[in-house]
């Protein structure tokens, strides 16, 4: 099927090239930071993950998302999912590969990276995300090929498959959980000593996840002839929709507990992030801006008026989808060493370096991603066209 | 000196059947039950059930006391100092005033003379160390004297570590220790052949001078301190650590938090305090 990739029209070829240019960039500034050290981004002896750490925790939710697609189809016989379960699989490996890059470009010695292995240390929550990680990546790859290579010759997929989806379901859960329990079993860092990390970063990741995949429907049934249908697209808004309002609403517990407590450690990392705090306010504009997002996103969302039109459905989708990328891609992460263990601020800003090479690593994401939709369109093309022709 | 083929061939496969030997020796050694570390201990090193520290801050007074006690350890460690970049320092002893020491137990009506007040900072050494549980291959772990012990060459550079700890007692190695500041001068000053300097990318801190007690020595840190840095094993109700917290009231940092720190602090200083 890998030939579908190798055909494709001026314009994907050019895409392609971009994208390679961009990975060239990126890859070059890995060499610098190869070269002089993590001394190259904004980290600092107290703010010491960034924006690296904060992608990988972002996209291991969009990875996880695949399974809002895969429980109505397979356990519920939802049909109107058949055509896009496919590119909710794909989504997630291209979002895995992503998560294992950016945990490797945030290493200070990566060469060492197969220590984890070596030495398996099983009371540490990472040595279990490697794990479930890369299990995840497994699944996802052994099933959405088996599945698209038994659509491609027009017969069911193989019966061995079926117990790998029923798992896929847990393990995609288990990936954000564990995630989670990277931050919330640390003693000391109050905005992430909380028993409702897990069910929150589920929430924000089966609503930005499946809200990017909305998007990326709308895009693939502009460019191709595969059309999901609008059924499907509208039933993913609501599953968006009801995810985000958990979400929004686990958020606000948070904002209780840590206000109405008055415990001061608990409101500080909070205050920093929506107030500021001793002066310090690098992230107030962006979180106040992720507030406006969360909120607009909803709104659209919610009345069926507005989530029905295609016209104003992508608005909330983007609105929703970075709203979550900023609470998590920035101040989830940072918030956590801000104020640092001895209640001084240190702020953090990435470097340009920084920000080439996480560019670049979505750059790859990205590659991966085109070149998975463009086999899977091009199987969904042949199939519908042989449909046609019975 | 230049080989043949044949020569080199030769040279590996003697090689190749005295590695056997040498496996077979290591394999009769393991079936004995001993340990590399059990081998030969020196009789002098100096042993303990469960480190620990005292610190008496009414005995440190001018900014010369706790210079000392900071310098006699980064000196012997080759703790690279950067002058100008406090993002990227390495630091594994220092001083932090009483309100940043002790967070949360400020108030308002504390002396600012009290508040202001340093005390000296460095890894305690939990019992129950959260850096140890989080490291993802055993770099960080605890000693069976409760030492918290890093090795820095199967540190990956996670940093998890850093995230972990309460104390922010950990420094990650941003930039080359090997090499120079921003001066052109090298940031070891002068280096200590007998302690390892540390590569790029590596987390370190204190390591209570696991080298010196071997030896029989006592820490570098308590060494110098005249008597504010006491030294000794918690677990022996006649050491002089135990004595002290015995007749005297003693603090730890964070102790809500369970890890259960080994550096109690004597605040004392005046009659008023």
């Amino acid at each position: 099927m890998l030939e579908k990739a190798l055909i494709g029209s001026k314009r994907y070829w050019i895409w392609i090239f971009v994208l390679l240019g961009i990975i060239g960039v990126g890859f070059i500034a890995y060499l610098q930071q190869w070269k002089y050290g993590l001394g190259v981004t904004g980290l600092s002896r107290d703010v010491s993950w960034g924006f690296y750490i904060a992608q990988f925790t972002f996209l291991v939710g969009v990875a996880a998302s695949a399974v809002m697609l895969v429980i109505p189809y397979y356990l519920h016989d939802y049909k109107k999912f058949g055509k896009i379960v496919i590119l909710g699989e794909f989504l997630a490996i291209s979002a895995v590969t992503m998560c294992i890059l950016f945990i490797f470009v945030d290493m200070g010695q990566p060469m060492r990276i197969m220590n984890v292995v070596l030495h398996p240390t099983p009371g540490s929550v990472m040595f279990w995300d490697s794990v479930v990680l890369s299990g995840y990546l497994f699944i996802n790859l052994i099933v959405g090929w088996t599945t698209l290579g038994a659509d491609r010759k027009s017969v069911p997929p193989p019966a061995w498959v079926k117990p790998l989806i029923y798992l896929s379901i847990p393990w995609a859960v288990s990936i954000h959980t564990v995630t989670a329990f990277l931050y919330a079993g640390i003693p000391g860092r109050h905005l992430w000593l909380t028993a409702i990390m897990a069910a929150r970063f589920l929430a924000s990741a089966f609503a930005a996840g499946p809200a990017l995949l909305i998007l990326l429907v709308m895009f693939v049934r502009k460019v191709s002839k595969l059309d999901a249908g609008t059924e499907a697209i509208q039933s993913l808004a609501k599953i968006v929709t009801y995810a985000m309002i958990a979400n929004v609403f686990f958020f606000l517990l948070e904002v209780f507990t840590a206000t109405y407590s008055g415990i001061p450690g608990h409101a500080h990392p909070l205050k920093y992030l929506f107030f500021g705090l001793d002066g310090h306010t690098a992230l107030v504009p962006w979180m106040w801006t992720a507030t406006v997002l969360a909120f607009l996103g909803l709104g659209l969302l919610i009345f069926p008026a507005t989530r029905q039109n295609e016209g104003i459905l992508p608005i909330a989708l983007v609105s929703v989808f970075v709203a979550a990328w900023i609470d998590k891609g920035m101040g989830l992460v940072i918030g956590g060493f801000i104020p640092n263990m001895f209640e001084r601020v240190t702020e953090y800003t990435p470097t340009a370096t920084e920000l080439a090479i996480t560019v670049g690593v979505y750059a790859v994401g990205l590659l991966v991603l085109t070149v998975l939709y463009k086999i899977a369109i091009g199987v969904r093309e042949d199939t519908a066209g042989e449909a046609e022709h019975h | 000196m230049s080989i043949n083929r044949r020569q080199f061939l030769k040279i590996a496969g003697a090689s190749t059947v005295l590695g056997l030997g040498g496996a077979s020796v290591v394999n009769s050694l393991k079936r004995g039950g001993l340990e590399a570390s059990q081998m030969s201990p020196d009789p002098k090193g100096l042993v303990a059930k469960r480190w620990g520290f005292v610190v008496d801050v009414s005995k440190l007074e001018s900014e010369e006391d706790y210079k000392r006690c900071a310098d006699a350890c980064h000196n012997i460690h080759n703790v690279p100092v950067f002058k100008n970049d406090k993002l990227h320092e390495v630091k594994w002893i220092w001083k932090e005033p009483f309100e940043n020491t002790f967070p949360g137990t400020e108030h308002e009506y504390m002396s600012h003379e009290f508040k202001e007040k340093n005390f000296l900072v460095f890894c305690n050494h939990c019992a129950k160390p959260a850096c140890v549980k989080v490291c993802p291959t055993k770099a960080t772990f605890k000693r069976k004297d409760g030492i918290v012990m890093q090795d820095m060459h199967r540190c990956i550079g996670c940093r998890f570590c850093m995230a972990a700890c309460p104390f922010g007692a950990r420094s990650f190695n941003y930039l080359d220790p090997r090499g120079k500041d921003t001066d052109g001068t090298p940031l070891i000053k002068v280096e200590n052949k007998t302690f390892p300097t540390r590569m790029i990318g590596v987390v370190e801190k204190c390591t209570a001078c696991y080298e010196r007690l071997s030896i029989g020595q006592q820490p570098a840190c308590a060494e110098v301190s005249n008597g504010a840095i006491v030294f000794g094993d918690l677990e022996d109700p006649n050491s002089e650590v135990r004595k002290i917290i015995a007749t005297k009231y003693t603090i730890r940092r964070k102790p809500e938090l369970g890890t259960q720190p080994s550096i109690y602090y004597v605040i004392g200083g005046s009659e008023h305090a």
